[in-house]
């Protein structure tokens, strides 16, 4: 969980994940791989393999959603807009931090003892909102925190309950720590593993790195939504905390190359690892732009379930990502096995684990 | 014609699941060209090799149908939707999945005003008792189609899928009388149309071809106070101007045209302001394709009564064929 | 160069997105008097290339779309009215009383009518109206006009420029027409300025349907680093803080994701150091212009926006200040002379 943490600690807003992936840089290039990074920020590790027949690729993205700086208030308060999907609700008295010093800020909000009554019957909407830096006059603010700064939330990393971790941005540093793990072992194929930046606000980095790469196979690890709260039917819980990885069939964004899907799922089976099918299709990742990235490439996601995603305090089970990170692990260890499964798959037959 | 799209409209072929579909029309297509290939994604590509220009024709095999996404204790099964499935439409129809097994869908009956009906509180009703029962015949993940008879009705078909079998039928009269010619054809069964041109994008990559035409279905405005549009079923193909996802190339418009004058058949003009099809995403591809479309006036769009002209389609195959020799 | 001259030419010429070829011709000799080289596309993007000192081998591509919006004929109505449907983002209350231009057989006047006002009931008095509840009045009756409109015709919006006090110019097409007369003023200021890269300069199509020119154009050119130039829109009384730019204080430079941040500062820096009047538009997710779609072609490219402050956008009254679209160019011409040369490293992270 050491990794996890610091990848979480670490703030990288859509299109400012420098820190994340100077972190990333460094652990990759330890474990051998060969690093390029490029025009728009993606970090591809290539980890050559021992006898490579085929290109594979992991996809996690760096970026988290977030804030940016649009303007001030009179009194020295900066007005803010959103980075990726936020639901607005959650914000009011929230902690963050502003720009690359880190400054800290609050999200502030009236009183509830100075709200007229059809504001307190309705929910504060981001345009009336601000944040607080403690900063007294516009230049001040100004000077402090420029226009186009980035805000990242702010949010300790914590583990409570029965092995359950809360932190911001599990969406999608699970992800990523799960790829660096498996830098660390060889295969027999060359593994691309992509960190791709600008997912939330639009698959931005993934399409770029696709492009790159052009795997014959791709498998996209992200933390996804967890809805097994009171107050939603069963139907709509999407994934449940605890269950296992969850492996994904179809979203808004890709329909996940079946027979990839069930070797997926029966290698979990078979090592005996918990997976769940994420039982609802909304949602998209990475995998919509990899898929159709020039002539098309099989791809599957498997994910960590993530309660309370995008905000800062995401919550998900150190199981599940343990075991999203050993069928991860296994996948590749069968493909390493034997690379004419790759090639299986890649034609559009079945592999049998 | 009509025992073809019979075959095809009865397939079964949900966005993402082509398979058995792909293997009817392969099968239609036999050894008539010199190749026969499936990418990655799933797509059929036929290619008559030649050294003329390098044309790519396009008909999206994949149907609208819904997933399977949760089974509850009693074994109703909820369901999310593939392709544009509208609720009213879905109301009270049968859908079969893969394996044959047919289920009801239905709604929650708790529902103040019809206006505010759901898929998300919608189900399958296949009969199973139980979560287990349901799970000996389909699981979470399968998909299933809707069910429709094909029939012919004097001139008109009605029919599910003729979204886009029609154009696929069309593409397959091509091919079986398919004129001498220099160019060199890709006849492309392309997949996940429904869902976002996403088989179109990755063929039309492989290919790089000179010019592209699309052959698939569109709206009319030829039924009681539907929305105003100057295309009408029988009216002859049409031409496509521009949909949502294309504005489509002058050149490739006018030589459709053209065509259509020369062969004295008879023929419309499209202006569609919603949708798109395999064109718009064709056109963009690499360093951009000049892409027009041949469509098929189709009533009920997305429904299992889709309907279509005979005669129109004979027309389409004409108008197609001289196109591309 | 008269400045206001080729501005008020531009706008008055005629290219809704998809049916460009109308103009293209016209860009291309604008073009060619400046360039090594221009040539129009199969997409009718026309791309002029003005070589560089030789001693790089670096393409820069600065682009600016010059398609505008419009509308496309959808049908005939009985007495010679046209019924009609838009092509890119149009407020349907602007068209009331409004004259058009059908592009037919031969070019032919329209006029979008309004219901008069004493038969309005009280919805229709408060309720705006929709595109598809207007018709075109051509005066023709039916059997003629159909001699001469087709299903699929292109439509524009008719008006002539308007110069208001000071540097105010109004008119219809200045989104993006005032990019394009960038693009001219920096071939000039290029000429004097000396330059290491290769500069395309792309006059671009259906930018207001999708991106869509773009996409093909910058596929195919592959440049190391794209200047996309376009309108943002001009600050008004009543509009959102934050979210539009004051007209004559030169030009908006983009900031945000979507573009290239180590390139953004160093053309501010350069801003500075030239004197240049320059203000930020910040940008936190999608910048809605064709930056969008160059960033992520192939391989990425590295992109910098440069937006001209324009009000009242997608209207026949589109309104700027000429010194704005003067300094974008004067900016633009020295970030490419002499920001380049110094960037070398900055174009990856």
């Amino acid at each position: 969980m050491v990794l996890l943490k610091d990848l979480t600690l670490l703030n990288g807003v859509s299109g400012n994940e420098d820190a994340v992936r100077n972190y990333i840089k460094e652990r990759a290039a330890a474990s051998g791989a060969k690093i390029s990074i490029d025009s728009i920020g993606n970090l591809i590790a290539l980890k050559p393999g021992k006898k490579p027949k085929f290109k594979v690729m992991l996809s996690a993205h760096m970026d988290e959603v977030g804030f940016m700086v649009t303007g001030y208030g009179e009194n020295g308060t900066l007005k803010f807009k959103n980075i990726g999907g936020i639901d607005e609700r959650i914000l009011p008295g929230k902690r963050v931090l502003v720009g690359s010093s880190a400054i800290p800020g609050v999200i502030g909000c009236k009183p509830i003892h100075m709200q007229e009554r059809d504001e307190r019957g309705n929910n504060i909407k981001l345009k009336s909102m601000y944040i607080d830096i403690g900063a007294d006059k516009k230049e001040e603010a100004e000077k402090a925190a420029p226009p186009g700064d980035y805000i990242a939330f702010h949010s300790e990393f914590t583990e409570f309950g029965d092995g359950c971790v809360k932190a911001k941005a599990l969406d999608d540093r699970v992800g990523c720590a799960i790829m660096l793990e498996m830098l660390s072992r060889q295969f027999e194929f060359d593994l691309y593993a992509c960190f791709t930046v600008q997912e939330e606000i639009g698959l931005r980095g993934s399409e770029v790195a696709a492009y790159c790469v052009n795997p014959d196979i791709a498998l996209v690890i992200e933390g996804t939504t967890c809805s097994d709260v009171p107050g939603v039917e069963k139907q709509e819980y999407s994934t449940i905390l605890g269950k296992g990885a969850a492996l994904a069939i179809m979203d808004r964004t890709a329909y996940y190359d079946r027979n990839l899907v069930r070797f997926i799922h029966e290698a979990a089976i078979k090592n005996n690892i918990k997976i769940q099918y994420k039982q609802t299709a909304t949602g998209g990742n990475d995998a919509g732009k990899i898929q159709r990235s020039r002539s098309g490439v099989k791809v599957a996601a498997l994910s960590v379930p993530c309660r309370y995603i995008h905000s800062p305090v995401s919550m998900m089970s150190k199981w599940d990502f343990d075991a999203c990170r050993d069928i991860v692990g296994c996948v590749l260890g069968e493909f390493s096995e034997n690379q004419g499964m790759i090639e299986s798959i890649k034609q559009g037959g079945q592999a049998n684990v | 014609m009509f025992d073809l799209i019979k075959r095809l409209c009865q397939s079964f072929g949900v966005s993402g699941n082509e398979e058995d579909i792909r293997d009817v029309i392969k099968s239609e297509i036999g050894n008539k060209l010199n190749e026969v290939r499936v990418d990655a994604l799933g797509n059929l590509i036929a290619v008559k090799k030649g050294k003329g220009k390098k044309i790519m024709v396009a008909a999206h095999m994949d149907e609208i149908g819904v997933l399977a996404t949760f089974i509850d204790e009693k074994g109703f099964i909820r369901f999310s939707n593939i392709g544009g499935v509208s609720q009213f439409f879905a109301l009270g129809q049968r859908v079969k999945f893969r394996n044959g097994v047919t289920g009801a869908v239905f709604y929650e009956e708790k529902l103040d005003d019809m206006k505010n009906l759901k898929l998300s509180s919608m189900y399958i009703d296949i009969g199973a008792i139980s979560r287990e029962d349901a799970e000996k015949k389909v699981q979470i993940g399968d998909a299933a189609c809707f069910l429709g008879e094909t029939v012919q009705e004097g001139d008109v078909i009605i029919s599910k899928a003729l979204d886009d079998r029609a154009g696929c039928s069309v593409l397959l009269q091509a091919i079986k009388n398919l004129p001498e010619t220099e160019n060199e054809i890709y006849f492309v069964f392309t997949v996940q149309e429904e869902l976002g041109l996403r088989g179109a994008k990755t063929s039309a990559y492989q290919i790089l071809p000179d010019m592209a035409i699309a052959v698939d279905v569109t709206k009319t405005g030829d039924t009681p106070e539907c929305k105003p549009m100057a295309v009408k079923c029988g009216g002859g193909p049409a031409v496509k101007i521009k949909d949502n996802s294309v504005i489509c190339h002058p050149e490739v418009r006018r030589l459709l045209e053209d065509k259509a004058k020369q062969l004295n058949i008879p023929y419309q003009l499209e202006v569609l302001s919603a949708g798109g099809t395999d064109a718009g995403a064709i056109h963009l591809t690499a360093g951009g394709v000049p892409s027009g479309a041949i469509s098929i006036p189709c009533r009920n769009i997305h429904s299992p009564s889709e309907i279509v002209s005979l005669k129109d389609l004979e027309n389409a195959v004409k108008l197609l064929t001289e196109s591309i020799i | 160069m008269d400045v206001l001259s080729i501005l008020k030419e531009l706008s008055i010429n005629t290219a809704v997105s998809g049916n460009e070829h109308t103009m293209s011709e016209y860009i291309k000799s604008m073009f060619e008097k400046y360039c090594d080289e221009a040539a129009v596309d199969s997409f009718y993007n026309i791309l002029g290339v003005k070589k560089g000192l030789g001693n790089s081998n670096s393409k820069i591509m600065v682009s600016a779309h010059y398609d505008e919006i419009g509308f496309i004929v959808t049908g005939f109505e009985e007495g010679g009215f046209l019924r009609f449907s838009n092509i890119g983002g149009i407020d349907a209350k602007i068209l009331l009383a409004q004259e058009v231009t059908i592009h037919g057989r031969k070019p032919l006047y329209g006029i979008i009518g309004a219901k008069p006002p004493h038969l309005l009931n009280a919805e229709e008095t408060r309720k705006a109206v929709k595109i598809d509840e207007l018709v075109i009045d051509t005066g023709l009756d039916a059997e003629e006009l159909k001699k001469i409109v087709s299903i699929g015709d292109f439509i524009t919006l008719k008006a002539l420029p308007f110069s208001l006090k000071g540097n105010r110019l109004s008119s219809k097409s200045l989104d993006n027409r005032a990019g394009l007369c960038a693009l001219a003023l920096l071939l000039e200021e290029l000429s004097e300025l000396k330059h290491d890269a290769d500069v395309y300069v792309l006059a671009s199509t259906q930018e207001e349907v999708g991106l869509r020119g773009i996409q093909v154009a910058a596929y195919k050119l592959e440049p190391d680093l794209a200047i996309v130039i376009d309108a943002c829109h001009g600050e008004i009384s009543d509009s959102p803080k934050g979210e539009a730019y004051p007209l004559g204080k030169g030009p908006a430079i983009g900031i945000g994701p979507n573009l290239h941040r180590k390139l953004t500062n160093k053309i501010i820096d350069i801003a500075k150091e030239e004197n240049i009047p320059y203000q930020t538009n910040i940008e936190p997710e999608d910048t809605g212009t064709e930056a969008w779609a160059t960033q992520v072609s192939r391989a990425g490219i590295p992109t910098i926006l440069l937006s001209i402050p324009l009000r009242y956008m997608h209207t026949t009254v589109e309104t700027l200040d000429i010194s704005d679209v003067k300094n974008i160019a004067r900016l633009a011409a020295r970030f490419i002379s002499k920001g380049c040369r110094e960037v070398g490293d900055l174009w990856c992270y």
